[in-house]
């Protein structure tokens, strides 16, 4: 079993956007133009294919076409600066690139600059070739590759396989019962990775996917009307874009009574948040998935119906997906009694294999057990309750969470100090009680320069993705150091 | 009333660019390609102006065009008075 053999057993599949509908049957037509013409490029299995494409039907098709082909999709995002896009597709070394004419010209002139010279395809414009077989990729063939923030300053590629995606797949169908008669919305971008259930679990159960574009999914008020208007049944977002709609999306005047469950994931959701939401939709069922993308979702918790969640802080973030395992041990390995702090480890199906080229990064991610076997360190401090379900407690390092996606403070400082007159940059993360987090950034520049707040706004919005562009700039003489010289971040916490 | 401009000039250095000085923000200045305006302070902004002028903007006024300096944000206030 593949991925692409999904949409190949699923003639009631169809992606709505716009207005327009594409059936299976126009689906499985134009991703094979696409698997046909990558193979004609000389794309072959285990090649990959990057994707720089808006959230569209194109991209949907593809993503179907490049599976078909055998190979991995390496989506980077449209709306970022196309240098890192460039970045993430000359490290795993793409065979092709199918991208908009329009986004096409500052991709080529990135990738040139680093003397990378892949195919391109434009997804409007396929010349026809030759007729060749849909590729039956193997359970550990690379599916995709999904790029995440990095500490030292690059992206790094979280590989993944079909069996990772399809062990995933398969939970989501034990637990949300999908019907050919449900409408799935797809809210997250393809380089996130919620975009997986959004994207298959309607494409095995034969439903409709009602695809959320850029513009639409930032805009609350018009996002409304769409859930309302499209009846989604299943709603899979980060708890931020929850928050945004309830604040600003004028529910009251929508009828949003089709939805049947409501996921979030990739954030914690602050109860007061939550409770505004679920006052809201009350007829739903509301999960709390959780996972880093090296896992998918790895644990899950349903808020109950009876209410007894709103004397909660926070919600848990539950237990494991079946048949993953999990455990949370301390810095040695060692599993924590009941109600102690360790981090949390994961063993099974939902595992990626590796990060991209990164073996010693991939080996640092992982610890073993007596039985050999790998567990997965996830970064994250939980602790678990009585009844087996686990909460978040923070991190062991310096990665926070921002709209869902990780940010690493390192690669920040990174952009920042790209800056010619930049000399020094420490960037501190602090709570918000609206929005999650707050990412201040403290910069010293070179003598005889001066920093404008605006120019560096304007210089991190060329260097990073919109969400991970400070909120705050403060301008030092200098940056505060440690007896051991080290940044005193703390000190610049405190000083917010 | 005060002058619209102002009003967003004063919104806009409080709580999106604090510590700037205020000489560098123009009716000019670009805000969206500057990542000044982002989709969440887009938002903030929205909801400020239909507060402080009690009107109500429609989900197709709030265009990149419309909000890419004080200038066109200002002329987008005043088409609502």
């Amino acid at each position: 079993m593949s991925l692409a053999a999904l949409l190949e057993g699923s003639p009631t599949f169809a992606v709505r956007a716009e207005g327009t509908e594409l059936g299976q049957p126009e689906l499985a037509k134009r991703s094979d133009a696409v698997k046909n013409r990558l193979w004609q490029l000389g794309v072959r299995p285990g090649d990959r294919v990057g994707l720089r494409l808006r959230k569209s039907p194109d991209a949907v098709v593809a993503i179907f076409g490049t599976l078909k082909a055998g190979a991995a999709y390496v989506p980077v995002d449209a709306t970022s600066p196309a240098a890192r896009g460039a970045y993430i597709l000359n490290d795993c070394q793409v065979k092709a690139v199918i991208t908009e004419e329009t986004l096409r010209p500052a991709l080529q002139a990135e990738l040139d600059a680093l003397s990378a010279s892949p195919a391109f395809i434009d997804p409007r414009d396929i010349p026809a070739a030759p007729d060749v077989p849909t590729v039956h990729a193997q359970p550990d063939d690379v599916a995709y590759i999904l790029y995440t923030s990095g500490s030292t300053g690059k992206p790094k590629g979280v590989v993944l396989s079909h069996r990772n995606a399809l062990s995933f797949l398969d939970w989501c169908s034990s637990i949300f019962r999908p019907t050919a008669d449900d409408v799935f919305s797809s809210h997250a971008p393809f380089h996130f990775d919620l975009s997986i259930l959004d994207l298959f679990l309607p494409a095995k159960h034969g439903a409709k996917l009602v695809l959320i574009n850029e513009e639409l999914g930032k805009d609350p008020m018009r996002l409304a009307a769409a859930i309302a208007e499209e009846r989604i049944t299943h709603w899979y977002s980060t708890p931020s874009i929850l928050t945004l709609l309830c604040e600003f999306g004028k529910l009251d005047r929508h009828d949003c009574s089709a939805l049947r469950a409501v996921l979030f994931a990739g954030e914690v959701f602050p109860v007061p948040k939550f409770r505004a939401i679920r006052e809201r939709w009350p007829q739903a069922r509301y999960f709390n998935l959780y996972g880093p993308t090296e896992t998918n979702v790895c644990t899950w918790y349903e808020v109950p119906g009876d209410g007894s969640w709103q004397t909660r802080d926070t919600f848990p973030i539950g237990r494991p997906c079946p048949p993953n395992l999990s455990r949370v041990v301390d810095e040695h390995g060692e599993d924590v009694p009941t109600g102690v702090a360790g981090e949390l480890v994961i063993n099974g199906p939902n595992v990626m294999q590796g990060y991209w080229n990164r073996p010693e990064l991939t080996a640092a991610s992982f610890i073993a057990d007596a039985a050999g076997r790998q567990w997965y360190r996830t970064g994250d401090i939980v602790t678990a309750e009585a009844d087996g379900a686990y909460t978040y407690r923070g991190r062991r390092d310096r990665m926070v969470k921002r709209r869902g996606y990780r940010v690493e403070l390192g690669e920040i400082e990174a952009a920042l100090l790209r800056h010619p007159d930049v000399r020094e940059a420490a960037v501190v993360a602090t709570r918000d009680d609206d929005w999650g987090v707050r990412i201040a950034a403290f910069v010293s520049c070179h003598a005889g320069r001066t920093l404008s707040i605006i120019g560096l706004k304007s210089h991190s919005s060329s260097q990073l993705p919109p969400y991970m562009i400070p909120d705050v700039f403060r301008k030092v003489d200098a940056l505060p150091r440690t007896s051991t010289d080290k940044v005193d971040l703390q000190t610049l916490a405190a000083s917010l | 009333m005060n002058d619209v401009k102002t009003v967003l000039r004063s919104f806009i250095l409080e709580n999106l660019l604090p510590g700037e000085n205020p000489g560098n923000l123009t009716d000019d200045t670009e805000l969206k390609e500057s990542g000044i305006l982002d989709s969440m302070s887009t938002l903030k902004l929205v909801t400020f102006l239909e507060d402080q002028y009690k009107i109500e903007f429609a989900a197709n006024d709030l265009e990149p065009g419309n909000l890419s300096s004080i200038a066109s944000l200002e002329r987008l206030v005043r088409s609502k008075l």
